[in-house]
C-alpha cells in the first residue's frame, strides 16, 4: 500500500441513519491517489449513500470520514435540474468553479459532447446529459472523482469509450476515483479495490478476491462469479506466455 | 436636484428595480414567491414598530421580516405543517397583529393605502440614501454568493459535494430577501412587492437563454416598469405600486410574443 500522502478520502466504519432505518453502516474504505475504488452491490445496498457519505453531503453520520482534498469531481446517480432556471451546457459547465474556455472544450470534447456547448440543458437526451456531466467533473481537473453510475443511458459502443476516458483519466491527472458502476468488465479491467456492499460490507479486495468470496457469489449468483474470473484467466495467460508469472 | 418629489420617486424607483431584478430571478429559480408575500405582510408589523419607536422605517422592517423568516425555518423543523400552510399562517397572522396594533396606535394618522400600495409622496431624501446604500450591499452581498446560489439552485448535492457551503448561501440569501423588502417598502407598498420581485423576472425567462441574461433583462425591465408606472402614476394620479406592477404587466405580456416566435422558428 501507498504512503498516507496519497490518501483522499478514508471512511472510518461510517454509516447513515435516516429516520431509524440504516441506509448503510460500517462502512470503511479508502480512496488513494491514482486508484480506481468500485462499489458493487444490489438496488438499495447502500451504494450511491456511502459516495454522498464519502463527500460529506451526509452530516449526520456514524463513524467518521477523513477528507483530504478539496477538489472534488462528483457525478451524481439522479439530478433533476428545473427549468424555470435558463442553463446551457457552457453555463453549467462553470457552475461550482471558474474555469478556462480551453479547458471546458477539451472536456466536452473528450467525452464528444463539444457540439452541444450552447445548448440548452433541459434540450439534451439522458445520454447526451450524462457525457456533460462526466464532462463537467473533469473539467475541473479534481483530485477526487466520484462517479455514480456515470454512464446510465448511455449507447453501448459510447459507455466502453467512456469507461477508458475514465480509466484514462484515472492515469493522466493521477486522481482517486470512488465509482459506483454495474459493469462488471469495468469493475474486473480498471478497478485497484472492489467493496461489495448489502447494507454493509460483506466483502472487499481486489476484483478477484472479491469474484472468489462466498458472500459475493451469494448476492450476485454465481455466474457473476464467473464473468469475473474468466478475465482473470485471460489476464494470467498473457502474462504467461511472456514468461513472467504475476498474480494481481 | 432631490426637491422635486417625482425626481426622488423616480431615483428611489431606480434604486429598487436595480436590485429587484437579480433577487426575483433567484425567487422564481427557488420558487419562493410565497416566501417573499410572506415576509411583506410581516413588514406591517415592521412599520408599526417604527412609528411607536421612532425609528427608521427600513431598518425596522428588515428586523422584523428578519425574525418571521427565522421563525418559519424553526417551526419548519419542529412541527409537521407542510411549507404552505405555516407561511399562510405567518403571513395572515402578522398582517392581522400589525393592523391590530395600528387600531391601538389612534394618535399617529396612517396612512393604510400608502403602506399597502405604495405612495410615490411619501418619499424622502433619508429614503433615497436607505435605498441606496442597502441596495448597494444587497447586490455586493448578492455578487459574493451568487456562485454557491445558482449551483445549489440547479443541484443541491453538486453544490454541497464539490464544497460550495450551499446552506449558508440559502441563509445569507433569506436575509437579502428581507433587506429587499425593507427598501421596497415605500414604493411599491407591502402587497406587491413579490410582484416587483417575480413580474420583471419571468418576463426575462421568456426572453433569456443564460442566467446572467435573466438578470440582466430582469433589471432591464424592472427599471422600463418603475418609469412607466410613476409617470403614469404622475398623469393618472394612481398609487405608484399598482400602476409600477402594472407596468412590469404589459413587458410581461410582450414578452410572450417572443415565445410564441422562438416557437416558430423552432418549428
Amino acid at each position: 500500500m501507498n504512503s498516507n500522502n496519497n490518501i483522499l478520502v478514508k471512511l472510518n466504519n461510517a454509516g447513515f441513519r435516516q429516520s431509524e432505518k440504516w441506509l448503510v453502516e460500517g462502512v470503511s474504505l479508502t480512496v488513494e491517489k491514482g486508484k480506481i475504488v468500485t462499489l458493487i452491490g444490489p438496488n438499495g445496498s447502500g451504494k450511491s449513500t456511502t459516495a454522498k457519505i464519502a463527500l460529506g453531503i451526509y452530516k449526520n453520520i456514524e463513524g467518521s470520514v477523513e477528507k483530504y482534498t478539496t477538489k472534488v469531481g462528483y457525478v451524481p446517480q439522479k439530478i433533476s435540474i428545473d427549468w424555470t432556471l435558463p442553463i446551457r451546457v457552457y453555463d453549467f459547465m462553470l457552475l461550482t468553479e471558474t474555469i478556462e474556455d480551453s479547458a471546458i472544450d477539451e472536456a466536452l470534447s473528450l467525452t464528444g459532447v463539444i457540439h452541444l456547448k450552447n445548448k440548452n440543458l433541459g434540450s439534451l437526451s439522458g445520454g447526451e446529459f450524462q457525457r456533460v456531466l462526466i464532462a463537467r467533473a473533469i473539467s475541473k481537473k479534481p483530485e477526487l472523482l466520484v462517479l455514480d453510475e456515470p454512464v446510465q443511458g448511455v449507447d453501448y459502443t459510447g459507455e466502453i469509450a467512456l469507461y477508458e476516458l475514465i480509466k484514462k483519466i484515472s492515469d493522466t491527472l493521477n486522481c482517486g476515483i470512488l465509482l459506483i458502476s454495474h459493469d462488471l468488465h469495468m469493475v474486473m479491467t480498471a478497478t485497484d479495490h472492489v467493496v461489495c456492499l448489502n447494507g454493509h460490507v460483506c466483502c472487499s479486495g481486489s476484483p478477484l478476491d472479491v469474484a472468489k468470496n462466498n458472500e459475493y457469489k451469494a448476492l450476485f449468483g454465481e455466474k457473476a462469479s464467473q464473468i469475473l474470473t474468466t478475465y482473470e484467466h485471460k489476464h494470467d495467460h498473457v502474462h504467461s506466455d511472456e514468461g513472467e508469472i504475476k498474480k494481481n | 436636484m432631490f426637491d422635486d418629489f417625482f425626481i426622488r420617486a423616480l431615483v428611489a424607483g431606480i434604486g429598487v428595480a436595480l436590485v429587484t431584478g437579480p433577487l426575483g430571478c433567484f425567487v422564481v429559480w427557488r420558487r419562493l414567491s410565497y416566501f417573499g408575500d410572506t415576509l411583506a405582510h410581516s413588514a406591517l408589523l415592521g412599520v408599526t414598530m417604527a412609528y411607536t419607536l421612532d425609528l427608521n422605517i427600513a431598518i425596522s422592517v428588515f428586523l422584523i421580516s428578519s425574525i418571521i423568516a427565522l421563525l418559519l425555518i424553526q417551526l419548519q423543523k419542529r412541527t409537521n405543517l407542510p411549507g404552505d400552510a405555516l407561511l399562510g399562517l405567518l403571513a395572515h397572522s402578522s398582517l392581522a397583529v400589525g393592523l391590530v396594533v395600528i387600531g391601538f396606535l389612534t394618535f399617529i394618522r396612517f396612512d393604510i393605502m400608502g403602506l399597502l400600495f405604495g405612495d410615490i409622496l411619501a418619499v424622502t431624501t433619508d429614503d433615497l440614501f436607505v435605498i441606496w446604500t442597502g441596495g448597494a450591499l444587497i447586490l455586493i452581498v448578492l455578487k459574493l454568493i451568487w456562485k454557491p446560489l445558482l449551483a445549489s439552485t440547479v443541484n443541491y448535492e453538486l453544490a454541497e459535494a464539490e464544497g460550495l457551503n450551499p446552506d449558508r448561501a440559502k441563509a445569507i440569501f433569506t436575509i437579502l430577501m428581507a433587506a429587499v423588502i425593507a427598501i421596497s417598502i415605500k414604493m411599491v407598498g407591502l402587497l406587491l412587492i413579490t410582484g416587483m420581485l417575480i413580474i420583471p423576472a419571468a418576463m426575462a425567462r421568456n426572453i433569456s437563454d443564460s442566467p446572467q441574461k435573466m438578470v440582466l433583462f430582469s433589471i432591464i425591465g424592472g427599471l422600463l416598469s418603475v418609469i412607466l408606472g410613476l409617470y403614469s402614476s404622475l398623469e393618472f394620479n394612481t398609487s405608484s405600486g399598482p400602476s409600477i406592477i402594472a407596468a412590469a404587466l404589459i413587458l410581461f405580456i410582450l414578452s410572450l410574443f417572443k415565445i410564441k416566435q422562438s416557437i416558430k422558428l423552432k418549428n
